[in-house]
């Protein structure tokens, strides 16, 4: 058994061997070599692995995929109408500059992640692969060994952005394998608001990993909007990996309308004290999609706060996992973590596993998490029928608004009325 | 049985392990070792049929395969299989009449206020005594046998009605379920027997004691409950053991078959030794316990947990039967290095299947507490209903408390709630109690029976007066 699972694993990581990274400094190569080095122990996990229970990996492994190219495209479809931002577009994994904006906004370093480590800046060789080396993760590991390009955004000290970035994250033609990586860095009191959009363009069956290494230091506010749109039988395996300092205010939400396979790994790591973390998230499911949120909020400090609130509403014979974490360590007194998940099944071939969980180890806090699965309120129905609505327009608005609540908080509001019109859209 | 402020202060005083005690009585102890002749020899020694002896082998030949397993959320030293004895039996031939039990015997019942001898009778409660391995007495056999009710001790049952042991045994646990059940298939030792014919209600609470005495033992006990078509009973089942400085190590396997409209309420409450003050010593506590409810059935688990070094055990309940009801009601406790991963598992397999899972966990001292558990609503089981509220209080900053519930959904009917908090007493309700002239220590135990009160109005009334006592004992002086 292990000689077959082991040649799959090679197979997979082959693709990706022929990249050449010989333009990179030593510092960056050796971190390269080390995440192979740590390759070798690693393989695809089986259901047998608590992390991937309820993931099968058989559509992963088991395709011949190629690497993406980079190339050409029209994005003017995947611009979110009325968002004043600057684009920045990702083809394939790297950075395509004739595509996105050239205006520079003031205070803020915005550039390729291959610019990033040729600058070599203090700021960013200091973090860059800090947080996200020697997991024992396989898809993060090959993240580390084998990513191509991506986005660096850097917003300097005592600044606040002008305009929210877009990032467009795009995939094209068949079976390609896109390995991308962010890396944002806010300093200290400055605020910046960032969209991602993970979209594709004809390709079928295409694979991304992707990995955003975030850090809010001291004071700052950053919100990261994350829209998962893939369609077409696509993979995607993405991780964020977040570093909160001192009164650092950290906002995510994620929205998740299809995906084959689908598997977002949110890690956040508080490190210090009075942080307010905020995680979001909304997956709608169907055909036979498959949408995992496993997220980890890691309390190592006192007087900080956590709020999460995930949604999913299944239909047809999709799948929903939804398993999130909260560790409170021994010295985070006066913490006070919430945690909540709310699932809306529509037929009776849908599935949802939910594992909200807590690991508390700290006396004086206050923490609570609570996880349903259920229907529309037949009485709120009937409400809305005795007042002229029909039954299936009544269901369709309920079933918007339950989806539309878990996502209220985005601050951007043509994004915020972008997804509510594709929430909308997607149960007339 | 009338309990005083005075009986619990002078309880409390005794901060000690009550039960700690060893009785002095002649044991035949088997050598340490597990193989097939070990089997072989307990089999022999019990004089069990071919079937039965080929069924620990089999068990044990699974268990050979089979690796621990480790999810759990605690940690113990590796466990040497080989360095425990896997029977031991007071000595003498076995007892018919009250009248030729060993006095030490009497003795050691007495002392954990059992209620075997007649003058006890009026309690009510029919009681099967396992000592160590061994079934030692069951009283009111023949008040039971008029309604046809069958309670004896296993050995005796797979002598006396061997085809339904036959036709029961491992259908609820097979022996291949898990490390620990297989372990317990292939040598367990004694343990409990009941039946109850259809349409019979029980007239009195049944209850079995365990005790581990001997040294460097294991205690492998088997219960079988039946719960023919429309019948109803209620069990108690309690547990201690001596002060000893070993880990010692239990394993049991619980089975309850709830045939159409039959209702079982199984109470337990385990105070096996849970180790001195810095860790040393307790019982590993590995039990599987599960339940199968048929139609319109009920099963109903209610425990209260305050010893043991390590818990690990999860009361289940499969709901196969449509309209059939699962019920799980805990209160663990720990304190010192305790380590507890407990909960249940409600697998809705029928129509119109209700589950209620109520947990409070309590840690204290250095103690780690963990709630585990599944939900899962299948394909089939149209309009299922569970509620699940799991809270634990935490009681310094030395332990932990954690939760870690699985809720599986594969029908658009299901309504499934699930609601966990963690917290402290708060510092204005002790301000409230102690205004009101109550001290620190007696506002504490009044807050931890009012936050278990869900739970311990759900044991008989003799089993919750108990399991409050041990609440206090089990969580003296956490609070400073």
């Amino acid at each position: 058994m292990t000689t077959t699972e082991l040649s799959k694993k090679d197979k997979f990581l082959s693709v990706f061997s022929s990249q050449d990274y010989s333009d990179e400094e030593n510092y960056y190569i050796s971190l390269r070599t080390q995440a192979k080095e740590e390759l070798k122990n690693l393989d695809f996990p089986t259901s047998k692995n608590e992390y991937w229970k309820y993931t099968r990996l058989g559509k992963i492994s088991n395709s011949d995929f190629c690497l993406g190219k980079q190339e050409s495209i029209d994005i003017n479809s995947f611009l979110i109408p009325d968002l004043d931002a600057t684009v920045l577009v990702v083809v394939n994994g790297y950075l395509d500059e004739s595509l996105s904006s050239k205006i520079q906004q003031n205070g803020v370093t915005v550039c390729s992640l291959s610019h990033a480590k040729k600058t070599n800046q203090d700021s960013f060789s200091k973090r860059f692969n800090k947080n996200t080396a020697s997991k024992n993760e396989l898809f993060l590991t090959i993240n580390n060994a084998f990513h191509s390009d991506g986005i660096f955004i850097e917003i300097d000290r005592n600044h606040i952005a002008e305009k929210p970035f877009h990032i467009l994250n795009i995939t094209t033609s068949n079976q390609s394998a896109t390995i991308s990586r962010n890396v944002f860095i806010s300093q200290p009191n400055s605020k910046l608001k960032i969209v991602e959009s993970f979209v594709n363009l004809n390709g079928e069956a295409n694979f991304q990993n992707h990995v955003s290494e975030i850090f809010v230091e001291e004071n700052a506010h950053l919100e990261y909007n994350k829209i998962q749109e893939k369609s077409n039988n696509n993979f995607s395996v993405t991780t964020e990996q977040v570093q909160q300092k001192a009164n650092s205010n950290f906002t995510i939400n994620t929205a998740t309308f299809s995906g084959a396979l689908v598997r977002n790994n949110l890690n956040v790591e508080i490190e210090a004290e009075n942080c307010e973390t905020h995680l979001y998230g909304l997956y709608l499911a169907k055909n036979k999609d498959h949408i995992d949120n496993h997220t980890v909020i890691d309390h190592k400090e006192p007087h900080c706060n956590s709020f999460e609130v995930y949604k999913g509403v299944l239909e047809d014979e999709s799948t929903g996992v939804f398993n999130g974490k909260v560790f409170v360590r021994p010295n985070a007194q006066k913490t006070n973590a919430f945690q909540q998940n709310n699932n809306i099944l529509l037929n009776d071939t849908a599935t949802i596993y939910s594992k909200p969980e807590l690991e508390i180890y700290a006396d004086d806090v206050k923490c609570s998490h609570g996880s349903t699965t259920g229907q529309i309120d037949d009485v709120a129905i009937f409400y809305l029928q005795s007042r002229g609505i029909g039954k299936q327009s009544a269901l369709k608005l309920m079933i918007s608004a339950f989806a539309k609540d878990a996502l209220d908080k985005i601050s951007i509001e043509p994004l915020h009325d972008f997804i509510n019109l594709k929430i909308e859209q997607r149960f007339e | 049985m009338a309990y005083s402020e005075d009986d619990l202060r002078k309880e409390l005083k005794n901060q000690e392990y009550k039960y700690g005690f060893t009785t002095n009585i002649e044991s035949e102890v088997i050598p340490k070792g597990l193989n097939k002749d070990v089997i072989r020899l307990i089999s022999a020694k019990k004089e069990e049929p071919e079937w039965l002896l080929e069924f620990r082998l089999k068990a044990f030949e699974n268990w050979n395969k089979m690796i621990e397993q480790k999810w759990a959320h605690v940690n113990y030293p590796e466990i040497d299989f080989q360095d425990i004895s896997y029977y031991s039996a007071p000595k003498g031939k076995k007892d018919k009449k009250w009248e030729d039990v060993d006095p030490e015997m009497k003795a050691t019942m007495e002392k954990l206020g059992i209620s075997v001898d007649e003058q006890k009778a009026l309690s009510g409660v029919a009681v099967d005594f396992v000592f160590d391995s061994v079934s030692v007495k069951t009283s009111f056999q023949d008040k039971l046998k008029e309604l046809g009710i069958i309670f004896c001790s296993f050995s005796n049952a797979v002598k006396e009605y061997p085809e339904l042991v036959k036709k029961h045994l491992g259908t609820v646990v097979p022996p291949t379920d898990n490390f620990y059940a297989a372990l317990n298939s292939a040598v367990f030792s004694d343990g409990s027997f009941c039946y109850i014919p259809k349409g019979i209600r029980c007239p009195m609470e049944l209850s079995t004691y365990f005790r581990i005495n001997e040294a460097n033992t294991g205690q492998f006990e088997r219960t079988l409950l039946i719960a023919d078509e429309e019948s109803y009973v209620s069990y108690l089942e309690g547990c201690t053991a001596p002060v000893r400085d070993e880990n010692q190590l239990h394993a049991a396997v619980v089975e309850l078959i709830a045939l159409d409209r039959a209702e079982i309420k199984y109470s337990t409450v385990q105070n096996w030794y849970p180790g001195d003050k810095d860790g040393k010593g307790g019982i590993y506590n590995f039990v599987t316990k599960r339940g199968i409810c048929h139609e319109s059935s009920k099963i109903s688990w209610t425990q209260v947990e305050t010893g043991s070094a390590v818990t690990w055990k999860y009361p289940s309940c499969i709901l196969k039967g449509d309209n059939s009801v699962g019920e799980f009601y805990s209160v663990a406790v720990t304190n010192n290095y305790q380590q507890a991963d407990t909960g249940t598992k409600m697998i809705h397999l029928g129509r119109n299947t209700t589950s209620t899972i109520i947990s409070k966990g309590i840690s204290a001292g250095f103690s780690n507490n963990s709630y585990r558990g599944l939900v899962q609503i299948n394909r089939n089981a149209t309009n299922a209903r569970n509620f699940t509220q799991c809270d634990s209080l935490l009681m310094g900053n030395k332990c932990g408390a954690h939760t870690f519930p699985y809720i599986e959904t594969k029908n658009s009917t299901a309504k499934i709630e699930h609601e966990a908090t963690t917290s402290k007493i708060g510092e204005d309700q002790i301000f409230y109690c102690n205004q009101r002239g109550i001290s620190t220590e007696k506002a504490i135990n009044l807050i931890v029976n009012g936050y278990c009160k869900d739970v311990l109005n759900k044991l008989p009334m003799e089993f919750a007066v108990e399991a409050q006592k041990l609440l206090e004992i089990s969580l003296e002086g956490s609070v400073g």
